[in-house]
């Protein structure tokens, strides 16, 4: 085994990208939980942005019309959940449940003539000299747009959450939709707005993994990086902070153990790939393991259904 | 002079029932006005309607001689109408600034909003630090939270929905102070309460709701406690009589239980003895939120204890769950009466199975004797009174009251040698109240120890033999209720121990 073979500084900016899907989808659902609602189809959302995304791209040749279409057909299937958990009552694990099958299903029917396709190419940004610099300029200014974009986004939602108004009635929804309600807040169309939001953070993630991360669209190629982006959100404790420290790990260790891999560790390639998910698994039992400290930040409404009493 | 809010012929019908008919009064500027009625009278919906939560079928309401009809909240609250609720519309895990921040409509800055909250609170006394999570406030630190964020919106009018239900005495003159001081300032206060010495104490006139219609007004100072309750109720009122206590031998015995709380804004509880006899009924009075649920949980067998902290008649049982305890003859009712002491969705039947299986052998290897589990059931809901199409009928189909009677009826009808009960009359109305109250007495004539925890003074004066506190998760020495008076429970309450003066 060669571990010379494995420079930090690309192992550091591969992990940046392997981890900007599961970021954004891990955003996008601490959003819709924060407001009292457990979308479990985020695996079903981020394949049909994959799938959608990668066939705007490949027919009008620019990603970043990729980008934005697949943001609108996850913010679109995402509106299926919401009409059938906010205004048909229905049980919001089954119905996401039922999201995520309905997506997978979906995206393989909707993208059976494009398997093999490349699609136009997202290139990384280059400033002259930044960009240039050894190591930092690699690590700090040599990323394709949409790892910024994710980046700004954090601070972007952290900062609304925390410091705007819109951001404490989403809270307040969140932790108690009668006591909002009776306060004469819309509960319903808050929880509606922050679904649609879930679902184009989603279908966004699912984009940057068929036009940048892969690039190629294949059946299932989320592979369930939708689920891992559930459990980020409660890694991080519902903090927009924390959620890139988690996608963070989580992708470090996945390409930690492609870059093994590569350099011949003796070991069985299925226990190296088996690591990312197990990494996560540990993680979260030790952060369950203090139940005081999780339920405080955990939104107290949260996957229960709102009938409004007039 | 014209009526700050004038209401005539309000109705208002949900599917089934008319919960507002034809419902009219006056409210004057600077008045104290009290709205009384049973539970189900219809308070509620006609409170929000004026709050604009719900809009009347037909009728009219003026406010300073204007039609006024809020199509939302935000309409009462510009109109300068503004309300306290009954369940506090608070978010525990924000701040106290925060949560006044949601409930007005043009919130300042963080920063500023923090110093209007401290100097209002300083105006009418009452004390409130705006940077604290409000789950870890006291339920009348609470309650002020509630009424600052009404006062800095200049309300003409502010609703009081059951607003002392959760506070000590010395707290309720505090608030009273403070309404006092409001109507001086010219505020109108409507006022609503089932608590009949307070109304006589606070309010200048009252309207009395019966099943929807205004039954009758008067002046409460006028009036004494039992003429208003019966009006309230209709007919006449029989208040339990109390049987002479004689201590038979130690049933259950308690010997410094500790306890830390599972829910992070509960209380843990701390070295509590005591020991209740036959015949005994122990009230434990206490603010919410002081140890209740906690003590209720260690004595019924849901959270598990030292096994020689709690002896039932000679025997260890600490570290015994539930069903255990049960065949032993300990029996216990918790405080929430849908979710914890009956599962909502499931029949009545289903639920006196499942606290009456063992000790009444309603299954028989494994399986389910229905057929005498329904006639546990049927005997229950005669017994108590349940008013209920049957037993095959959902517990959350039941009204507060009906469903308490069920659920204090299934443990008595099991002959416990030990009672635990919590908050047995808790949003229940008086009729109801008054039965459950005798049969638990009846239950203690019988031999049986009674541990009543409860945060209605009148209540417990009205049935325990020995009395103590129960604050910040300490139980203080059991005393005899005859000779206590309501003064002394309420310094107790607020955790201020004379228990070496009074002894």
């Amino acid at each position: 085994m060669d571990l010379s073979s494995i420079s930090p500084v690309t192992l550091i900016v591969s992990l940046m990208a392997a981890s900007t899907p599961i970021l954004l989808a891990a955003l996008g659902e601490l959003v819709v939980e924060k407001s009292g609602v457990l979308n479990l189809g985020v695996e079903g959302m981020m394949i049909i942005g994959a799938v959608c995304g990668f066939i705007a791209a490949v027919t009008t040749g620019s990603p970043w019309l990729g980008f934005l279409f697949g943001a609108i057909c996850g913010a679109a299937v995402s509106m299926i959940f919401a009409v059938l958990t906010q205004y048909l009552m229905a049980n919001q694990v089954a119905s996401g449940l039922g999201l995520t099958m309905f997506g997978l299903g979906l995206a393989a029917l909707l993208g059976h003539s494009y398997t093999g396709i490349n699609p136009p190419s997202f290139s990384q940004i280059h400033i002259p000299v930044l960009s240039d610099l050894p190591v930092v300029g690699r690590i700090v200014f040599g990323h394709d747009p949409m790892i910024y974009f994710s980046l700004a986004l954090t601070f972007g939602i952290w900062y609304f959450l925390t410091r705007t108004r819109g951001g404490l009635v989403l809270r307040a929804v969140g932790e108690s939709h009668d006591a909002a309600h009776a306060l004469g807040y819309k509960v319903i169309r808050i929880r509606m707005l922050a679904i649609a939001f879930g679902g184009a953070c989603a279908g966004l993630g699912g984009a940057y993994l068929s036009l940048v991360r892969v690039p190629q669209w294949a059946e299932g190629m989320t592979a369930g990086a939708g689920w891992i982006a559930l459990a980020i959100v409660v890694f991080a404790s519902w903090k927009p902070g924390r959620a890139i420290i988690g996608a963070y790990l989580f992708g470090g260790v996945t390409v930690l153990q492609l870059n093994l891999q590569a350099a011949g560790l003796a070991i069985s390639p299925a226990y190296l790939s088996m690591t990312p998910y197990l990494a996560t698994i540990i993680v979260l039992v030790i952060m369950a393991s203090d139940k005081k400290r999780q339920s405080l930040n955990a939104p107290a409404s949260l996957g229960k259904t709102f009938f409004a009493s007039t | 002079m014209t009526p700050l809010l004038h209401l005539s012929g309000l109705t208002k019908a949900y599917p089934g029932v008319v919960a507002n008919d034809n419902v009219g009064f006056e409210i004057a500027p600077g008045e104290v006005h009290a709205l009384l009625g049973e539970n189900g009278a219809g308070k509620s919906t006609l409170v929000k309607m004026i709050y604009g939560l719900v809009r009347p079928d037909s009728g009219e309401m003026r406010l300073h001689g204007q039609p006024f009809a809020p199509h939302e909240p935000r309409a009462a609250r510009a109109a300068g109408v503004a309300m306290v609720f009954q369940h506090f519309s608070l978010f525990e895990a924000l701040s106290v600034a925060e949560n006044i921040a949601l409930g007005m409509d043009d919130a300042p800055e963080t920063d500023a909003l923090s110093d209007e909250i401290r100097s209002v609170s300083k105006k009418y006394g009452l004390t409130l630090d705006p940077d604290r999570m409000v789950g870890d406030l006291s339920a009348g630190e609470r309650q002020r939270v509630e009424i600052v964020r009404c006062l800095l919106q200049n309300p003409k009018l502010l609703v009081m929905d059951e607003p002392t239900s959760v506070l000590t005495p010395q707290e309720v003159d505090v608030l009273f102070e403070t309404l006092r001081r409001l109507r001086d300032e010219g505020t109108s206060i409507l006022y609503i309460s089932h608590k009949l010495e307070e109304i006589r104490t606070i309010c200048d006139n009252a309207t009395i709701l019966r099943l929807g219609k205004v039954v009758g007004t008067c002046v409460p100072s006028e009036e004494t406690p039992r003429t208003m309750a019966e009006m309230m109720v209709g007919t006449e009122l029989k208040s339990p009589t109390k049987r002479p206590y004689k201590p038979g031998r130690v049933l259950l015995e308690v010997k410094n239980l500790q306890l830390p709380s599972k829910d992070p804004f509960g209380t843990s509880l701390r070295d509590v003895s005591f020991s209740l006899h036959a015949g005994e009924v122990l009230g434990v009075a206490g603010v919410a939120g002081n140890g209740q649920d906690e003590l209720l949980l260690a004595l019924s067998g849901e959270e598990l204890t030292d096994t020689a902290a709690i002896t039932l008649k000679g025997a260890t049982i600490g570290s015994k769950g539930p069903n255990h305890r049960r065949l032993q003859g300990l029996l216990a009712a918790p405080e929430e009466r849908l979710g914890h002491a009956a599962a909502p969705d499931m029949s009545l039947t289903e639920n006196a199975l499942l606290t009456g299986h063992a000790r009444q052998r309603l299954t028989n290897k494994g399986f389910v004797k229905w057929q005498a589990t329904q006639n546990f059931a049927r005997a229950i809901i005669q017994k108590f009174d349940v008013r209920t199409p049957g037993a095959s009928h959902a517990a959350k189909s039941l009204s507060g009251g009906n469903l308490q009677k069920f659920v204090i009826g299934r443990e008595i009808m099991q002959r416990p040698d030990v009672l635990v009960v919590n908050q047995p009359t808790w949003g229940v109305d008086a009729s109801a109240a008054a039965f459950i109250r005798e049969a638990l007495l009846e239950l203690a004539e019988q031999g049986a120890g009674v541990l009543v925890i409860s945060q209605d003074l009148d209540e417990l004066m009205e049935i325990s033999d020995t009395f103590a506190v129960l604050a910040e998760g300490r139980l203080s020495r059991v005393r005899s209720a005859s000779g206590v008076t309501i003064e002394e429970i309420g310094l107790l309450m607020g955790g201020t121990e004379v228990d070496h003066a009074a002894a």
